[in-house]
């Protein structure tokens, strides 16, 4: 395999000198996806993102058009585009809103014509300043230029966007919880069912929730038709996507790359990409798709970059993001370091999550600072079977949200991978690696 | 007299003014209250409930579910030092240490001189310039000690002024115009537009039926 000569979809322009504004957005054809969609009718609109077979870029996955098709009936329905990026290791979003913030805009808009919504709003991580900066700069700029309001280009659709910041919450991330959250109460995810914000969502309205990497797509779609998209990629996992790759390797950074055509080695290891593991070491574990994602060895460098793909191999694509670790990391450290954001961040509904992620983070922490006992991978693994039972992929879900059933993903990924370095942390008394 | 200032309050009234539940402005005004108090007091929390029609309660219970919220006073700059995965596999631990022994408080702490609170913080996502660091929000990547150092000095001589705002300013930018388009004139928008499609739609059937 190899990289491809995919257009770059939601990351072009993004080279260019002040990127984020109006100027530079048009110069790269900014807002024509915009005015060839308010030329079509609302339905087409949304046939050619069902064309494309767009899936979210959120971390679930779940096919975008088909989230616009379930949207309930009803006089009053929202749109809200989920910039709440905080999956740890995932930083595209972020240089999404901060670098292409009309292209998010654009989406958005697009979105909202499609689904004939009654108002938008994008909710944006609050840690993210500079990005909620630029956005309503660039929201600010596109009511000037009448790509947003009353009478959008003279084509009769109106609407009204609202940039919306959050606070500090992981949870916020997950739909439901980002709802509450924008309406102004604490980010507790909602009980399910209803599974889908499109039956009851903001304010009890029908509503849609779109990543804003996954609404960053809609102006190439819509100017270069859907088929253009699904072209792109194989089987379910169509078009372009970017990976955030980071850890040990020598250039981590933000890589769009077509769906399924790349593999993980080329990500890693490629001179344009990753460029290989830093230092010389050599690779000893990656995550392929966020914190809650399994943990693979290199055995399964040689999978392709699809949902699919790796979901048959017992992980998920997630949020896209791979963190890479060398042969020098202590997996019981990372394990931990993973299950004490799980425990500093679970909302704290549901007895599994709240109190497994608590106890879980003591015993971990006991395992690397030297004070573990021999019994304690069982306990870890009996522990992680009450969050998440059978210890099987997709995890059994015991809780409201998926937080919970995600925190044992690191430790029996590093229990399964790296048990004899449990049993020395134990037998010497202390962390070998340090 | 209510605890906001004049211009606080009016852009508090005009954030409330675009959402159609009051309520959901919450917290966007307990960041304005942070901008121009540096933290969230219980005079602020006050004056919320009452723009809002809630109790106090209700805001102060919203605003402890929030990290950047901060219920006690906090320094002019809030130091973020991320030890999450990828700044930890780069860093990210030893560098909050030093960052500890630079600033001499622990974790929580803020300085004698309420110049600096140290902090440590989940994934901040900008992971491909690992370890980071954020001051009032605002990124600084690829952090050593050393220009962990020379950014203290900077934020203390003034120098970053212009890019690090005082601690609870989150957006600088206003937001220019409000709410275009009430929301009854939009559903019979709507429901206009899509009346006027579905008969295009029976008029250009009928026209196909016509020609066969």
């Amino acid at each position: 395999m190899a990289i491809t000569e995919a257009p770059r979809i939601v990351t072009a322009g993004m080279d260019i000198p002040d990127s984020h504004t109006l100027e530079a957005y048009l110069s790269v054809g900014g807002y024509e996806g915009l005015r060839k969609a308010l030329s079509m009718n609302p339905e087409d609109v949304a046939n050619e993102v069902d064309k494309a077979s767009l899936l979210g870029r959120g971390g679930a996955g779940f096919p975008a058009g088909r989230k616009w098709s379930m949207l309930a009936p009803s006089q009053v329905r929202y749109l809200v585009v989920n910039g709440d990026e905080s999956e740890p290791a995932t930083f595209k979003d972020h240089m999404l809103i901060e670098r292409m913030p009309h292209r998010i805009i654009e989406g958005a808009l697009i979105a909202a014509y499609a689904t004939q919504v009654m108002a938008a709003f994008i909710y944006v991580r609050g840690e993210f300043a500079l990005g909620i900066e630029r956005l309503q700069q660039a929201l600010n700029e596109a009511y000037a230029y009448n790509a947003v309001g009353r009478n959008i280009f003279g084509s009769g659709f109106s609407i009204d966007l609202v940039v919306h910041p959050g606070a500090g919450a992981y949870i916020c991330g997950e739909e439901t919880a980002l709802l509450e959250s924008l309406e102004g109460k604490r980010g507790y995810p909602r009980i399910k069912p209803p599974y889908f914000p499109a039956a009851i969502g903001l304010y009890g309205a029908p509503t849609v929730v779109n990543n804003v990497e996954t609404v960053s797509n809609l102006p190439w779609i819509i100017r270069n038709g859907g088929e253009a998209f699904s072209a792109l990629g194989e089987g379910r996992s169509t078009g372009t996507r970017i990976f955030a790759l980071s850890g040990h390797v020598r250039r981590p950074g933000n890589y769009e790359l077509e769906m399924v055509k790349t593999t993980f080695r080329d990500l890693i290891y490629a001179p344009v990409l990753g460029g290989g593991i830093r230092s010389g070491r050599e690779l000893k574990a990656f995550i392929p798709g966020g914190v809650s994602a399994p943990w693979f060895g290199p055995d399964k460098l040689d999978l392709p970059l699809g949902q699919d793909e790796v979901g048959a191999n017992g992980s998920m694509l997630g949020s896209g993001s791979v963190v890479v670790m060398d042969d020098h990391t202590c997996p019981v450290r990372a394990a931990w370091r993973i299950t004490h954001f799980f425990w500093r961040e679970s909302c704290g509904q549901c007895t599994p999550c709240r109190e497994g992620s608590g106890w879980l983070e003591k015993i971990m922490r006991r395992i690397e600072e030297g004070a573990g006992r021999s019994s304690d991978v069982d306990l870890l693994l009996d522990v992680c079977d009450n969050i998440a039972p059978e210890l099987g992929w997709p995890p059994q879900q015991t809780t409201i949200c998926v937080l919970g059933p995600s925190i044992p993903s690191s430790i029996v990924s590093a229990i399964r991978m790296f048990e004899d370095e449990f049993a020395l942390h134990v037998k010497e008394g202390a962390c070998p690696y340090e | 007299m209510g605890h906001f200032n004049s211009e606080v309050l009016q852009r508090a009234k005009e954030v409330i003014a675009l959402y159609p539940n009051p309520r959901s402005a919450l917290i966007p005004l307990c960041h304005l209250a942070q901008e121009q108090d540096g933290w969230l007091t219980p005079e602020a929390i006050e004056e919320i409930a009452q723009l809002l029609d809630i109790s106090p309660a209700e805001v102060a219970g919203t605003a402890s579910f929030y990290d950047m919220f901060h219920r006690k006073p906090v320094g002019r700059y809030l130091v973020s030092v991320c030890t999450n995965i990828a700044c930890m596999l780069s860093g990210g631990r030893e560098l909050l240490e030093h960052v500890s022994e630079r600033l001499g408080v622990a974790v929580g702490g803020t300085t004698p001189d309420g110049m600096f609170t140290l902090e440590e913080a989940e994934c901040l996502a900008d992971c491909g310039s690992a370890p980071v660091v954020q001051v009032n929000h605002r990124f600084f990547s690829s952090m050593t000690p050393d220009s962990f150092d020379r950014l203290i000095e900077d934020l203390a001589s003034g120098k970053l002024s212009d890019t690090v705002p005082p601690h609870g300013v989150l957006n600088r930018v206003r937001r220019e115009v409000g709410l275009q388009v009430p929301l009854d004139e939009l559903i019979s928008q709507r429901t206009a537009m899509s009346q006027a499609r579905e008969e295009r739609a029976r008029a250009a059937q009928q026209g196909q039926e016509g020609r066969s």
